[in-house]
Protein backbone atom coordinates (compact mmCIF):
# COMPACT_ATOMS: atom_id res chain seq x y z
CA UNK A 1 0.00 0.00 0.00
CA UNK A 2 2.67 2.42 0.91
CA UNK A 3 4.00 2.24 -2.81
CA UNK A 4 1.03 2.64 -4.60
CA UNK A 5 0.43 5.85 -2.48
CA UNK A 6 4.32 6.96 -3.34
CA UNK A 7 3.20 6.22 -6.96
CA UNK A 8 -0.10 8.06 -7.09
CA UNK A 9 1.23 10.99 -4.91
CA UNK A 10 4.66 10.79 -7.41
CA UNK A 11 2.38 10.61 -10.44
CA UNK A 12 3.00 13.82 -11.96
CA UNK A 13 6.54 13.85 -11.81
CA UNK A 14 6.67 9.86 -12.70
CA UNK A 15 4.87 10.86 -16.02
CA UNK A 16 7.49 13.72 -16.91
CA UNK A 17 10.60 11.50 -16.35
CA UNK A 18 8.51 8.51 -18.64
CA UNK A 19 7.81 11.24 -21.22
CA UNK A 20 11.78 12.43 -21.11
CA UNK A 21 13.25 8.83 -20.73
CA UNK A 22 10.67 8.67 -24.25
CA UNK A 23 11.92 11.17 -25.98
CA UNK A 24 15.15 10.09 -25.12
CA UNK A 25 15.17 6.63 -26.82
CA UNK A 26 13.24 7.81 -29.54
CA UNK A 27 15.24 10.42 -31.02
CA UNK A 28 18.67 7.94 -30.42
CA UNK A 29 16.30 5.08 -31.92
CA UNK A 30 15.55 7.34 -35.05
CA UNK A 31 19.64 8.24 -34.91
CA UNK A 32 20.62 5.14 -34.84
CA UNK A 33 18.14 3.76 -37.84
CA UNK A 34 19.07 6.14 -39.97
CA UNK A 35 22.74 6.04 -39.63
CA UNK A 36 22.62 2.09 -39.45
CA UNK A 37 20.78 0.69 -41.91
CA UNK A 38 22.58 2.99 -44.34
CA UNK A 39 25.63 1.70 -42.47
CA UNK A 40 24.38 -2.08 -42.87
CA UNK A 41 23.35 -1.53 -46.89
CA UNK A 42 27.50 -0.55 -47.26
CA UNK A 43 27.96 -3.62 -45.55
CA UNK A 44 26.63 -5.73 -48.10
CA UNK A 45 27.75 -3.63 -51.58
CA UNK A 46 31.18 -3.20 -50.15
CA UNK A 47 32.59 -6.23 -48.22
CA UNK A 48 35.61 -5.06 -47.41
CA UNK A 49 33.76 -2.37 -45.02
CA UNK A 50 32.39 -5.07 -42.78
CA UNK A 51 34.59 -5.05 -40.66
CA UNK A 52 35.24 -1.72 -40.28
CA UNK A 53 31.77 -1.09 -39.65
CA UNK A 54 31.02 -3.81 -37.02
CA UNK A 55 34.84 -3.47 -35.69
CA UNK A 56 33.94 0.02 -34.71
CA UNK A 57 30.21 -0.79 -33.48
CA UNK A 58 31.20 -3.83 -31.70
CA UNK A 59 33.81 -2.08 -30.07
CA UNK A 60 31.14 0.95 -29.14
CA UNK A 61 29.09 -2.23 -27.30
CA UNK A 62 31.78 -2.99 -25.53
CA UNK A 63 32.25 0.16 -23.63
CA UNK A 64 30.43 0.20 -20.45
CA UNK A 65 27.97 2.82 -20.73
CA UNK A 66 28.57 5.09 -17.53
CA UNK A 67 32.56 5.28 -19.59
CA UNK A 68 31.20 6.07 -23.04
CA UNK A 69 29.27 9.25 -21.22
CA UNK A 70 32.51 9.83 -19.93
CA UNK A 71 34.21 9.77 -23.09
CA UNK A 72 31.88 11.95 -25.34
CA UNK A 73 32.07 14.38 -22.44
CA UNK A 74 34.51 16.34 -23.99
CA UNK A 75 33.43 16.06 -27.64
CA UNK A 76 33.01 19.86 -28.71
CA UNK A 77 28.97 20.20 -29.52
CA UNK A 78 28.06 16.79 -28.29
CA UNK A 79 29.71 17.29 -24.54
CA UNK A 80 27.97 21.10 -24.04
CA UNK A 81 24.57 19.95 -23.40
CA UNK A 82 23.61 16.41 -21.09
CA UNK A 83 20.94 15.24 -23.32
CA UNK A 84 22.62 15.72 -26.47
CA UNK A 85 25.22 13.81 -24.36
CA UNK A 86 23.16 11.01 -23.33
CA UNK A 87 21.55 10.73 -27.12
CA UNK A 88 25.22 10.18 -29.00
CA UNK A 89 25.84 7.60 -26.20
CA UNK A 90 22.24 5.83 -26.80
CA UNK A 91 22.51 5.84 -30.49
CA UNK A 92 26.03 4.36 -30.73
CA UNK A 93 24.95 1.87 -28.09
CA UNK A 94 21.39 0.84 -30.75
CA UNK A 95 23.81 0.92 -33.77
CA UNK A 96 25.21 -2.63 -33.72
CA UNK A 97 21.88 -4.79 -33.75
CA UNK A 98 20.16 -2.12 -36.23
CA UNK A 99 23.70 -2.76 -38.74
CA UNK A 100 23.67 -6.26 -37.96
CA UNK A 101 20.36 -7.65 -38.67
CA UNK A 102 20.52 -4.71 -41.93
CA UNK A 103 22.84 -7.19 -43.16
CA UNK A 104 21.52 -10.19 -42.40
CA UNK A 105 18.28 -9.70 -43.31
CA UNK A 106 19.83 -8.60 -46.68
CA UNK A 107 21.72 -10.95 -47.01
CA UNK A 108 18.67 -13.98 -46.47
CA UNK A 109 17.38 -12.50 -49.60
CA UNK A 110 16.87 -15.45 -51.51
CA UNK A 111 20.29 -15.98 -53.84
CA UNK A 112 17.36 -16.84 -57.16
CA UNK A 113 15.21 -13.55 -55.73
CA UNK A 114 18.48 -11.20 -56.62
CA UNK A 115 19.35 -12.79 -60.03
CA UNK A 116 16.15 -12.91 -61.05
CA UNK A 117 15.67 -9.41 -59.92
CA UNK A 118 19.13 -8.29 -62.16
CA UNK A 119 18.72 -10.30 -64.96
CA UNK A 120 14.89 -8.74 -65.31
CA UNK A 121 16.99 -5.39 -65.85
CA UNK A 122 15.80 -3.58 -62.33
CA UNK A 123 18.71 -1.18 -61.06
CA UNK A 124 20.94 -1.59 -58.46
CA UNK A 125 18.27 0.79 -56.26
CA UNK A 126 14.91 -0.68 -57.62
CA UNK A 127 16.55 -4.18 -56.23
CA UNK A 128 17.15 -2.49 -53.10
CA UNK A 129 14.39 -0.72 -52.36
CA UNK A 130 11.39 -2.96 -54.13
CA UNK A 131 13.21 -6.50 -53.64
CA UNK A 132 15.83 -6.53 -50.95
CA UNK A 133 14.91 -4.55 -48.11
CA UNK A 134 11.27 -5.46 -47.94
CA UNK A 135 12.09 -8.66 -47.65
CA UNK A 136 14.61 -7.55 -45.11
CA UNK A 137 12.19 -6.12 -43.47
CA UNK A 138 11.34 -8.28 -40.40
CA UNK A 139 14.99 -8.87 -39.47
CA UNK A 140 15.57 -5.76 -39.59
CA UNK A 141 12.38 -5.02 -37.23
CA UNK A 142 13.90 -7.74 -35.17
CA UNK A 143 17.05 -5.51 -35.04
CA UNK A 144 15.36 -2.43 -33.88
CA UNK A 145 13.31 -4.61 -31.07
CA UNK A 146 16.62 -5.50 -29.78
CA UNK A 147 18.02 -2.02 -29.90
CA UNK A 148 15.15 -0.24 -28.46
CA UNK A 149 14.61 -3.03 -25.32
CA UNK A 150 18.19 -2.37 -24.94
CA UNK A 151 18.31 1.29 -25.00
CA UNK A 152 15.09 1.53 -22.85
CA UNK A 153 17.59 -0.41 -19.92
CA UNK A 154 20.71 2.26 -21.14
CA UNK A 155 18.86 4.97 -20.84
CA UNK A 156 18.19 4.89 -17.09
CA UNK A 157 21.83 6.12 -17.07
CA UNK A 158 21.45 8.82 -18.43
CA UNK A 159 20.37 10.68 -15.57
CA UNK A 160 24.37 10.70 -14.53
CA UNK A 161 24.79 13.07 -16.49
CA UNK A 162 21.97 15.16 -15.72
CA UNK A 163 19.94 14.01 -18.88
CA UNK A 164 16.57 13.26 -17.21
CA UNK A 165 14.47 10.59 -17.71
CA UNK A 166 13.58 7.52 -15.24
CA UNK A 167 17.05 7.34 -13.96
CA UNK A 168 16.43 10.46 -12.10
CA UNK A 169 14.49 7.97 -9.58
CA UNK A 170 17.05 5.74 -9.45
CA UNK A 171 20.04 7.54 -8.57
CA UNK A 172 17.67 9.36 -6.10
CA UNK A 173 16.76 6.25 -4.76
CA UNK A 174 20.26 5.20 -4.45
CA UNK A 175 21.78 8.27 -2.72
CA UNK A 176 18.44 8.48 -0.39
CA UNK A 177 18.42 4.54 0.37
CA UNK A 178 14.91 4.80 -0.66
CA UNK A 179 13.62 1.83 -2.15
CA UNK A 180 10.39 3.36 -3.29
CA UNK A 181 12.22 6.16 -5.42
CA UNK A 182 14.22 3.38 -7.27
CA UNK A 183 11.28 1.29 -8.25
CA UNK A 184 9.62 4.23 -9.22
CA UNK A 185 12.25 4.93 -11.43
CA UNK A 186 12.97 0.73 -12.31
CA UNK A 187 9.29 -0.42 -12.89
CA UNK A 188 8.38 1.77 -15.43
CA UNK A 189 11.06 1.43 -17.15
CA UNK A 190 10.93 -1.99 -17.29
CA UNK A 191 7.54 -1.38 -18.01
CA UNK A 192 8.86 0.54 -21.15
CA UNK A 193 10.98 -2.10 -22.53
CA UNK A 194 8.36 -4.84 -22.15
CA UNK A 195 5.97 -2.92 -24.16
CA UNK A 196 8.47 -2.11 -26.60
CA UNK A 197 9.36 -5.78 -27.16
CA UNK A 198 5.86 -6.44 -27.65
CA UNK A 199 4.92 -4.33 -29.52
CA UNK A 200 7.70 -4.48 -32.39
CA UNK A 201 7.57 -8.09 -32.01
CA UNK A 202 4.10 -8.51 -33.04
CA UNK A 203 4.93 -6.08 -36.03
CA UNK A 204 7.70 -8.44 -36.93
CA UNK A 205 5.82 -11.75 -36.61
CA UNK A 206 2.88 -9.77 -39.08
CA UNK A 207 5.73 -8.98 -41.38
CA UNK A 208 6.98 -12.06 -41.60
CA UNK A 209 3.95 -14.46 -42.22
CA UNK A 210 3.11 -11.91 -45.10
CA UNK A 211 6.43 -12.67 -46.77
CA UNK A 212 6.90 -16.51 -46.44
CA UNK B 1 17.24 -12.35 -102.92
CA UNK B 2 17.42 -14.50 -99.81
CA UNK B 3 19.55 -13.20 -97.76
CA UNK B 4 21.08 -14.99 -94.44
CA UNK B 5 19.74 -13.38 -91.71
CA UNK B 6 21.40 -11.68 -88.86
CA UNK B 7 22.29 -13.90 -85.59
CA UNK B 8 20.04 -12.76 -82.70
CA UNK B 9 22.90 -14.29 -80.87
CA UNK B 10 26.49 -14.79 -81.14
CA UNK B 11 29.52 -15.97 -79.29
CA UNK B 12 33.02 -15.00 -80.91
CA UNK B 13 35.92 -16.65 -79.18
CA UNK B 14 34.29 -16.22 -75.49
CA UNK B 15 36.73 -16.92 -72.57
CA UNK B 16 35.57 -17.15 -69.15
CA UNK B 17 37.21 -17.88 -66.29
CA UNK B 18 37.23 -17.99 -62.19
CA UNK B 19 40.30 -17.70 -60.91
CA UNK B 20 43.00 -19.50 -62.47
CA UNK B 21 39.70 -21.84 -63.77
CA UNK B 22 38.62 -21.85 -67.07
CA UNK B 23 34.93 -22.10 -66.76
CA UNK B 24 34.14 -21.65 -71.16
CA UNK B 25 36.89 -21.87 -73.51
CA UNK B 26 36.36 -19.87 -76.67
CA UNK B 27 33.13 -20.87 -77.12
CA UNK B 28 32.02 -19.89 -80.62
CA UNK B 29 27.95 -19.90 -82.19
CA UNK B 30 25.52 -18.22 -83.44
CA UNK B 31 21.88 -18.32 -82.70
CA UNK B 32 19.55 -17.20 -85.70
CA UNK B 33 16.12 -15.24 -84.96
CA UNK B 34 13.51 -17.73 -83.50
CA UNK B 35 15.75 -20.53 -83.47
CA UNK B 36 15.86 -22.56 -80.06
CA UNK B 37 19.61 -23.88 -79.50
CA UNK B 38 19.72 -26.43 -76.46
CA UNK B 39 22.76 -26.25 -74.41
CA UNK B 40 23.41 -29.61 -73.50
CA UNK B 41 25.74 -30.77 -71.29
CA UNK B 42 26.17 -32.35 -67.57
CA UNK B 43 26.65 -30.24 -64.48
CA UNK B 44 29.84 -28.24 -64.25
CA UNK B 45 29.69 -27.80 -68.21
CA UNK B 46 29.54 -24.00 -68.22
CA UNK B 47 25.67 -24.23 -69.64
CA UNK B 48 24.89 -21.35 -66.97
CA UNK B 49 27.68 -19.43 -67.22
CA UNK B 50 27.02 -19.32 -71.17
CA UNK B 51 23.59 -18.01 -70.69
CA UNK B 52 24.69 -15.75 -67.70
CA UNK B 53 27.20 -14.30 -70.50
CA UNK B 54 23.65 -13.88 -73.01
CA UNK B 55 22.34 -11.06 -70.63
CA UNK B 56 26.05 -9.90 -69.10
CA UNK B 57 25.51 -11.02 -65.68
CA UNK B 58 28.38 -12.41 -66.46
CA UNK B 59 31.04 -10.37 -68.67
CA UNK B 60 33.63 -12.81 -71.06
CA UNK B 61 36.93 -12.65 -69.82
CA UNK B 62 38.27 -12.72 -73.37
CA UNK B 63 36.24 -12.74 -76.74
CA UNK B 64 33.03 -11.31 -77.33
CA UNK B 65 29.54 -12.46 -77.18
CA UNK B 66 27.04 -10.07 -79.56
CA UNK B 67 23.32 -9.45 -79.09
CA UNK B 68 21.40 -8.00 -81.94
CA UNK B 69 25.24 -7.43 -83.18
CA UNK B 70 26.20 -5.60 -80.27
CA UNK B 71 28.82 -6.68 -77.46
CA UNK B 72 26.83 -7.69 -74.63
CA UNK B 73 29.88 -5.17 -73.17
CA UNK B 74 28.60 -2.32 -75.23
CA UNK B 75 24.97 -2.63 -74.32
CA UNK B 76 23.51 -0.54 -71.67
CA UNK B 77 22.97 -3.87 -68.89
CA UNK B 78 19.34 -2.62 -67.74
CA UNK B 79 18.44 -2.06 -71.75
CA UNK B 80 19.64 -5.28 -72.43
CA UNK B 81 18.30 -7.14 -70.21
CA UNK B 82 14.83 -5.74 -70.65
CA UNK B 83 15.36 -7.48 -74.24
CA UNK B 84 15.93 -10.95 -72.50
CA UNK B 85 13.31 -12.83 -70.76
CA UNK B 86 14.80 -15.30 -67.97
CA UNK B 87 13.64 -18.43 -66.42
CA UNK B 88 15.67 -20.33 -64.18
CA UNK B 89 15.18 -23.52 -62.15
CA UNK B 90 14.03 -21.87 -59.11
CA UNK B 91 12.14 -19.27 -60.42
CA UNK B 92 13.08 -16.28 -58.39
CA UNK B 93 9.64 -15.20 -57.68
CA UNK B 94 9.49 -12.16 -55.39
CA UNK B 95 7.96 -13.92 -52.66
CA UNK B 96 6.82 -10.06 -51.02
CA UNK B 97 4.52 -10.22 -54.31
CA UNK B 98 1.25 -11.43 -55.80
CA UNK B 99 1.32 -13.59 -59.06
CA UNK B 100 -0.33 -10.13 -60.73
CA UNK B 101 2.74 -7.93 -59.08
CA UNK B 102 5.32 -10.59 -60.54
CA UNK B 103 4.26 -10.74 -63.86
CA UNK B 104 3.49 -7.13 -64.02
CA UNK B 105 6.82 -6.31 -62.82
CA UNK B 106 8.55 -5.09 -66.13
CA UNK B 107 5.25 -3.89 -67.63
CA UNK B 108 5.58 -1.50 -64.23
CA UNK B 109 9.22 -0.81 -64.57
CA UNK B 110 8.63 0.29 -68.47
CA UNK B 111 6.01 2.58 -66.82
CA UNK B 112 2.65 0.99 -69.00
CA UNK B 113 -0.49 2.41 -68.30
CA UNK B 114 -2.46 0.93 -65.40
CA UNK B 115 -4.99 -0.69 -67.90
CA UNK B 116 -2.68 -1.87 -70.45
CA UNK B 117 -0.99 -3.69 -67.84
CA UNK B 118 -3.58 -5.41 -66.00
CA UNK B 119 -4.60 -6.48 -69.34
CA UNK B 120 -0.98 -8.09 -70.22
CA UNK B 121 -0.60 -9.50 -67.10
CA UNK B 122 -4.13 -11.79 -67.48
CA UNK B 123 -3.05 -12.56 -71.09
CA UNK B 124 0.24 -13.65 -69.53
CA UNK B 125 -1.56 -15.87 -67.23
CA UNK B 126 -3.80 -16.92 -69.54
CA UNK B 127 -1.03 -18.17 -72.05
CA UNK B 128 1.01 -20.49 -69.27
CA UNK B 129 -2.65 -21.85 -68.15
CA UNK B 130 -3.49 -20.24 -65.30
CA UNK B 131 -6.89 -18.81 -64.59
CA UNK B 132 -6.20 -15.21 -63.54
CA UNK B 133 -9.40 -14.95 -61.42
CA UNK B 134 -8.09 -17.71 -58.94
CA UNK B 135 -4.30 -17.20 -59.58
CA UNK B 136 -3.60 -13.30 -59.59
CA UNK B 137 -3.86 -12.23 -56.30
CA UNK B 138 -2.12 -15.66 -54.45
CA UNK B 139 1.51 -14.85 -53.49
CA UNK B 140 4.31 -17.59 -54.70
CA UNK B 141 3.91 -19.90 -51.42
CA UNK B 142 0.40 -20.28 -52.23
CA UNK B 143 1.34 -21.69 -55.39
CA UNK B 144 2.56 -25.47 -56.22
CA UNK B 145 5.89 -26.06 -57.91
CA UNK B 146 4.36 -25.89 -61.20
CA UNK B 147 2.29 -23.12 -60.83
CA UNK B 148 5.12 -21.25 -59.37
CA UNK B 149 7.36 -22.14 -62.83
CA UNK B 150 4.22 -21.49 -65.33
CA UNK B 151 4.54 -17.97 -63.24
CA UNK B 152 8.02 -17.37 -64.07
CA UNK B 153 7.47 -18.17 -67.77
CA UNK B 154 4.62 -15.78 -67.81
CA UNK B 155 6.94 -13.02 -65.93
CA UNK B 156 9.54 -13.79 -68.56
CA UNK B 157 7.23 -13.19 -71.54
CA UNK B 158 5.41 -10.22 -69.87
CA UNK B 159 7.57 -7.75 -71.51
CA UNK B 160 7.61 -9.28 -74.56
CA UNK B 161 11.01 -9.61 -75.27
CA UNK B 162 12.47 -10.75 -78.38
CA UNK B 163 15.34 -13.39 -76.78
CA UNK B 164 14.31 -15.72 -74.18
CA UNK B 165 17.40 -17.54 -71.48
CA UNK B 166 15.83 -20.77 -69.92
CA UNK B 167 18.15 -22.57 -67.39
CA UNK B 168 16.63 -26.15 -66.52
CA UNK B 169 13.42 -24.14 -66.41
CA UNK B 170 11.54 -27.52 -65.54
CA UNK B 171 13.97 -29.24 -64.04
CA UNK B 172 12.68 -29.32 -60.63
CA UNK B 173 9.67 -30.25 -61.46
CA UNK B 174 8.15 -34.07 -60.76
CA UNK B 175 7.88 -35.65 -64.13
CA UNK B 176 4.49 -35.46 -64.89
CA UNK B 177 3.94 -31.92 -63.99
CA UNK B 178 7.10 -31.70 -66.15
CA UNK B 179 5.75 -33.46 -68.97
CA UNK B 180 1.90 -30.89 -68.58
CA UNK B 181 4.56 -27.86 -68.56
CA UNK B 182 6.59 -28.81 -71.46
CA UNK B 183 4.01 -29.26 -73.51
CA UNK B 184 2.66 -26.13 -72.61
CA UNK B 185 5.43 -24.48 -73.26
CA UNK B 186 5.85 -26.03 -76.76
CA UNK B 187 2.52 -24.38 -77.28
CA UNK B 188 3.76 -21.17 -76.36
CA UNK B 189 7.41 -21.95 -78.34
CA UNK B 190 5.61 -22.40 -81.60
CA UNK B 191 2.95 -19.47 -81.12
CA UNK B 192 5.31 -16.91 -79.81
CA UNK B 193 8.46 -17.54 -82.36
CA UNK B 194 11.05 -15.96 -79.78
CA UNK B 195 14.63 -16.61 -80.08
CA UNK B 196 15.60 -18.95 -76.88
CA UNK B 197 19.10 -20.43 -75.87
CA UNK B 198 17.61 -23.73 -73.50
CA UNK B 199 19.88 -25.03 -71.29
CA UNK B 200 19.20 -28.84 -70.07
CA UNK B 201 20.85 -31.51 -68.88
CA UNK B 202 18.17 -33.70 -70.09
CA UNK B 203 18.91 -35.27 -73.59
CA UNK B 204 14.46 -35.92 -73.67
CA UNK B 205 13.83 -32.19 -73.31
CA UNK B 206 16.63 -31.04 -75.57
CA UNK B 207 15.48 -33.06 -78.65
CA UNK B 208 11.82 -32.00 -77.50
CA UNK B 209 12.53 -28.28 -77.36
CA UNK B 210 15.89 -28.04 -79.63
CA UNK B 211 16.34 -26.86 -83.30
CA UNK B 212 19.62 -27.15 -82.72
CA UNK B 213 21.53 -28.83 -80.23
CA UNK B 214 24.93 -27.64 -78.97
CA UNK B 215 26.67 -30.21 -76.82
CA UNK B 216 28.99 -28.91 -73.88
CA UNK B 217 31.98 -30.59 -72.21
CA UNK B 218 34.18 -29.00 -69.94
CA UNK B 219 33.78 -25.84 -71.09
CA UNK B 220 33.59 -26.16 -74.70
CA UNK B 221 31.89 -27.12 -77.55
CA UNK B 222 31.93 -30.55 -78.64
CA UNK B 223 29.49 -29.84 -81.44
CA UNK B 224 26.27 -28.74 -82.35
CA UNK B 225 23.50 -30.76 -84.04
CA UNK B 226 20.20 -31.01 -85.58
CA UNK B 227 17.92 -32.91 -83.61
CA UNK B 228 18.24 -35.73 -86.17
CA UNK B 229 21.77 -35.23 -86.82
CA UNK B 230 22.03 -35.70 -82.74
CA UNK B 231 20.66 -39.40 -82.97
CA UNK B 232 22.82 -40.29 -85.13
CA UNK B 233 25.97 -38.42 -84.94
CA UNK B 234 29.31 -40.69 -84.79
CA UNK B 235 30.55 -38.51 -81.90
CA UNK B 236 30.66 -40.58 -79.03
CA UNK B 237 30.07 -37.83 -76.22
CA UNK B 238 26.64 -37.01 -78.58
CA UNK B 239 26.41 -41.49 -79.01
CA UNK B 240 26.67 -41.68 -75.20
CA UNK B 241 23.97 -39.18 -74.63
CA UNK B 242 21.45 -40.80 -77.39
CA UNK B 243 22.13 -44.51 -75.57
CA UNK B 244 20.31 -43.48 -72.52
CA UNK B 245 17.29 -42.91 -74.78
CA UNK B 246 17.76 -46.61 -75.74
CA UNK B 247 15.86 -47.59 -72.74
CA UNK B 248 12.75 -45.50 -72.84
CA UNK B 249 12.60 -44.70 -76.95
CA UNK B 250 10.82 -41.38 -77.62
CA UNK B 251 9.54 -40.18 -80.88
CA UNK B 252 11.22 -37.23 -82.19
CA UNK B 253 8.85 -34.05 -83.60
CA UNK B 254 9.30 -33.56 -87.11
CA UNK B 255 12.68 -31.33 -88.23
CA UNK B 256 10.80 -28.14 -86.80
CA UNK B 257 12.55 -25.00 -89.71
CA UNK B 258 13.84 -21.87 -88.89
CA UNK B 259 11.10 -19.45 -90.09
Amino acid sequence: MNLIHFFLAHRLEIADSTGEHLWLVLISMLLAIAAGVPLGIAVTRKPWLSKPILGSANVAETIPSLALFGFLLPVPWLGARAERLAIATLALYALLPIIRNTVAGIKGVDASVREAAQAMGMTGSQILFRVELPLALPVLLAGIRIAAVWTIGIATIAAAVGAGGLGEFIFRGLAMVDNRLILAGAIPAALLAIFADIVLGLLERRLARVRS
Amino acid sequence: MVEAAAPVIQFHEALYRRGEAIILQNLSFAVQPGETLVLLGRSGSGKTTALKLVNRLLEPYAGEVLVEGRATTAWNPILLRRRIGYVIQEVGLFPHFTVEKNVGLIPDLEKWPAQRRAERVKEMLRTVGLEPSQFASRYPHELSGGQRQRTGVARALAGDPPILLMDEPFGALDPLTRAEVQNEFLAIQRKLAKTIIFVTHDVHEALIFGTRIALLESGALAGIYAPQEFLRASDPLAAAYVATLQKSPIAIPQQRGIS
